[in-house]
């Protein structure tokens, strides 16, 4: 048992993501270790050695091996988690797709930090972001406790019957990882009730009815192969706000694709994703207290991107900041800033402006943000975007 | 003439004559798209046909994955996965993970064996470091190895396990450079550095040898692995028709000798009545011609054979000496 | 086999008809088939263990017909059929009249 009745504790979010795992309490878990999700695994070692969960362990010997025996482990009718972070979730890059186009309902929590080079520990979208093509769902956290909240919901999600996807949470590395926040930790049998019993997609070891895995695809096949992909995806968005409402009624902490942070009446908003939209909520109701009417847009679920949510909530902005914490190196802007665009397009041609920040554990302050806010007045009065990519605290 | 297992009464310390083989059900049908001759499809086959059906087969992206599993067909009877090139071992290892947990949950009730099959590409090579995880980890899983030296789905280039001097497509016999300047890592070695339950070498020629081994092998409480040798003709450049007295020449020649290591102790469990020179193993085969204009190559392939030859000689002479609970001396040798 | 759309696939993309390959007619890729005579051959079923194909068709321990659907004509069978029997010939195909 990891936790009986639902208690508020003070938890780091490798800690709070574990404690979800333990509770859901999946048949497999393939493991690598790489900062900073090293000690998330500690801590499910720690339930494993303990007995507290049923947990076959599997410590392999690189991700993507992790990945690999989470596809052979699913396969097989096994309900499977597994934990990474940057370089780590580059090395799964080829077996991410091969999960979701085989249809694994795997969660994974992906503790962002810095690709390499150079290589860097420390907090940035830049491995998520570029796992974003992968056929994955992508669910981002403002806190620990979202972080739990989402791990738990992600098994739903993964296994619903019109979805049958992986699942990413991502939680910002070190920012939200190592801190010590208060989460309410719900009790096991809630857990256990809200994410049901596993009814496995597919079953390797049916004997009777032998079925072959990972065939070859040649030029008549494989298209048709990836659009029921693109459909489960589709109906992804309602899947997700379906179990929100659910975890909602369950927790009472509400949990949309998106959220519209005082954006109703906001004339200057921005929009971002992971940790920093704690620091954007602050800031926001800083200005607020000065009367200046802004508000940001916190996304969640960045794949499938929430466009019509994000339409609406940015409908009467009459300027918007988009800020990214990782690069897309040749594009218009950062990953967040053409999602925004694609949003918008042909429905509104608010100025626009994209701020990239953070990158290798940058940090990202009050100052910064406020500043983005400031500059957005300029945008708002002159009616055009800008097509330069504001660096936020980097020294020249 | 009786049956050895008339005669024990044991099955399982018997093994089935090849009549007793025969009506057992091919796990690997026909139709399938290997090249006329496939050494590989050989090996598959008498694989198979010694673990029976209640069998889950992993395959690495190679010549065996491509040929018996294209969309929509599949030629295989069993439970069967494919996921990528360099990951079987760690495919197979979630597999079994996930049937020890299930079964440990009392989900499921029957035995199942686990085989991964890898070509030499994805074994010597890309697929080393899963095949070295898996082993070191324990899962009671077996993986062959089919060797065909070097990677001939894609067009025959070389590989780790390729033969010294051996012309592929990308080290071909060149004005400069003739053929394959390395020689051949000992990949049943290695695996018998991990220290694993049972690791063996076969060959599709010796049919008895190989289905005892994959038996010995799926009787194991954790990994096995058995290296089976496995004529190309498209790649060596032989008949088609010779698959098979290839496999037994590189046998006889001591180039691929048939030996194992069970639960630490050497054997060697088919010794040539003659061993007979490399170089009437070389000249059957297109990828070594250019070895008749240079005499020194097929003396330095012989070198290497004899060394590991008589290497392992050496070791299967302890492993006669040393007995179970008998300390053994090196001096005795 | 009329090719199905995305609708009619099963998920994942996986093949849910185990050994369905054997609908697929390889013996259309022949050059020389394999011949038996049945007063030569001594049932070591040899052909039948070494044959790439699962061609050779056994019951009851005893060689059949050679499956002609699949037999690719590798020759195999043939050359490890023992001498002492000599048991198959390959024969080109073209040169087959009266073929089924």
């Amino acid at each position: 048992m990891i936790n009986e009745s639902k208690t508020m504790m003070a938890l780091t979010g490798n800690d709070a993501v574990a404690a979800a795992m333990g509770q859901i309490d999946p048949d497999v878990v393939p493991a690598y270790p790489i900062t900073p999700q090293t000690e998330l695994m500690h801590k499910f070692a720690d339930y494993v050695h303990d007995g507290l969960v049923k947990t076959e362990f599997v410590l392999v010997e690189s991700e993507h091996s992790a990945m690999s025996a989470a596809v052979g482990a699913s396969a097989a009718g096994a309900r499977v988690m597994t934990a990474t972070s940057a370089n780590g979730l580059a090395l799964m890059w080829e077996i991410l797709y091969i999960a979701a186009s085989t249809r694994c309902p795997l969660v994974m929590a992906v503790v962002n930090r810095a690709l390499s080079g150079p290589i860097n520990i420390h907090c940035d979208h830049s491995d998520s972001m570029g796992a974003r093509d992968s056929g994955w769902i992508q669910l981002h956290s403002e806190t620990s406790q979202e972080a739990y909240d989402n791990t738990v919901q992600a098994m739903r999600i993964a296994e619903h019957p019109d979805i049958k996807l992986p699942v990413m949470v991502c939680l910002d590395g070190f920012i939200l990882s190592h801190t010590l926040e208060p989460v309410e930790i719900l009790g096991d049998k809630a857990v256990s009730g809200f994410v049901g019993e596993h009814k496995p997609v597919h079953n390797l070891l049916d004997l009777t009815h032998p079925k072959t895995f990972g065939p070859l695809d040649f030029h008549d096949y494989y298209f048709e192969h990836k659009v029921p992909q693109m459909i489960a995806m589709k109906k992804a968005h309602g899947v997700i706000a379906e179990v929100g409402k659910e975890f909602s009624k369950l927790t009472g902490r509400e949990y949309h694709l998106a959220e519209g942070y005082r954006t109703d009446d906001a004339e200057r908003i921005i929009v971002a994703l992971g940790s920093t939209t704690g620091t954007g909520k602050q800031v926001v109701d800083d200005l607020r207290e000065k009367g200046e009417k802004v508000g940001m847009v916190k996304i969640r679920m960045f794949r499938p991107f929430p466009y019509e949510e994000v339409r609406h909530m940015l409908s009467g902005a009459k300027a918007v900041g988009v800020l990214d914490r990782s690069a897309s190196f040749g594009a218009t802007g950062g990953p967040v800033m053409l999602e925004i665009k694609a949003a918008l397009y042909g429905e509104s041609t608010v100025p626009i402006k994209n701020y990239i920040y953070g990158l290798g554990g940058r940090d990202i302050t009050e100052t910064h943000i406020a500043g983005v806010f400031e500059e957005l007045k300029d945008l708002a009065s002159s009616g055009r975007s800008s097509d330069d990519v504001g660096l936020l605290g980097v020294r020249e | 003439m009786m049956s050895a297992s008339s005669v024990c009464g044991n099955r399982r310390k018997a093994m089935p004559s090849i009549k007793e083989l025969s009506k057992r059900e091919d796990l690997l049908s026909g139709g399938h798209r290997a090249c006329a001759g496939c050494g590989a499809t050989i090996v598959a086959r008498q694989v198979m046909l010694a673990a029976g059906k209640n069998t889950v087969v992993g395959c690495a992206t190679g010549c065996l994955e491509v040929v018996t599993t294209i969309f929509p067909f599949t030629a295989w009877k069993v439970p069967y996965i494919h996921n990528a090139f360099e990951n079987v071992a760690s495919t197979i290892s979630g597999v079994e993970a996930a049937y020890q947990s299930l079964k440990r949950q009392g989900k499921i009730k029957e035995n199942i064996n686990f085989i991964a099959f890898g070509g030499d590409g994805g074994t010597y090579d890309i697929g080393l470091q899963a095949l070295s995880g898996a082993a070191e980890r324990g899962h009671k899983m077996l993986y062959v190895c089919y060797d065909n030296e070097a990677y001939m789905n894609t067009g025959i280039q070389r590989s780790g396990a390729t033969p010294f001097g051996a012309a592929t497509s990308t080290c071909p016999a060149g004005d400069e450079i003739p053929g394959k300047k390395q020689f051949h890592k000992d990949m049943t070695k290695i695996m018998i550095a991990h220290r694993i339950p049972y690791v063996a070498s076969a060959s599709p020629s010796h049919w008895n040898d190989l289905v005892k081994k994959v038996e010995k092998a799926l009787s194991k409480d954790g990994p096995s692995f058995i290296n089976v040798i496995s004529p190309c003709h498209r790649g060596w450049r032989y008949p088609m028709e010779d698959t098979i007295s290839i496999a037994k020449l590189a046998v006889d020649t001591c180039f691929w000798p048939l030996f194992e290591h069970d639960e630490g102790r050497w054997k060697l469990t088919y010794k040539p009545k003659e061993k007979l020179p490399i170089s009437t193993w070389l000249e059957k085969q297109g990828r070594f011609s250019h070895f008749a204009g240079h005499p020194e190559m097929t003396d330095k392939a012989q070198e290497e054979v004899d060394r590991r030859w008589n290497e392992l000689l050496a070791l299967v002479k302890i492993g006669d000496l040393c007995e179970e609970g008998k300390h053994c001396d090196l001096k005795d040798l | 086999m009329k090719e199905k759309g995305w609708k009619d696939l099963a998920i994942g993309g996986l093949i849910e008809d185990a050994g369905n390959a054997a609908c697929y007619e390889t013996g259309s890729w022949r050059t020389f088939r394999p011949i038996r005579d049945n007063e030569k051959c001594i049932q070591c079923l040899q052909c039948w263990i070494f044959c790439p194909d699962s061609a050779i068709t056994v019951e009851d321990g005893k060689v059949g017909p050679i499956d002609l659907a699949h037999c690719k004509g590798c020759g195999i069978c043939a050359a490890v059929c023992p001498p002492k029997a000599h048991a198959i010939q390959m024969v080109r195909e073209s040169d087959i009249e009266d073929k089924e």
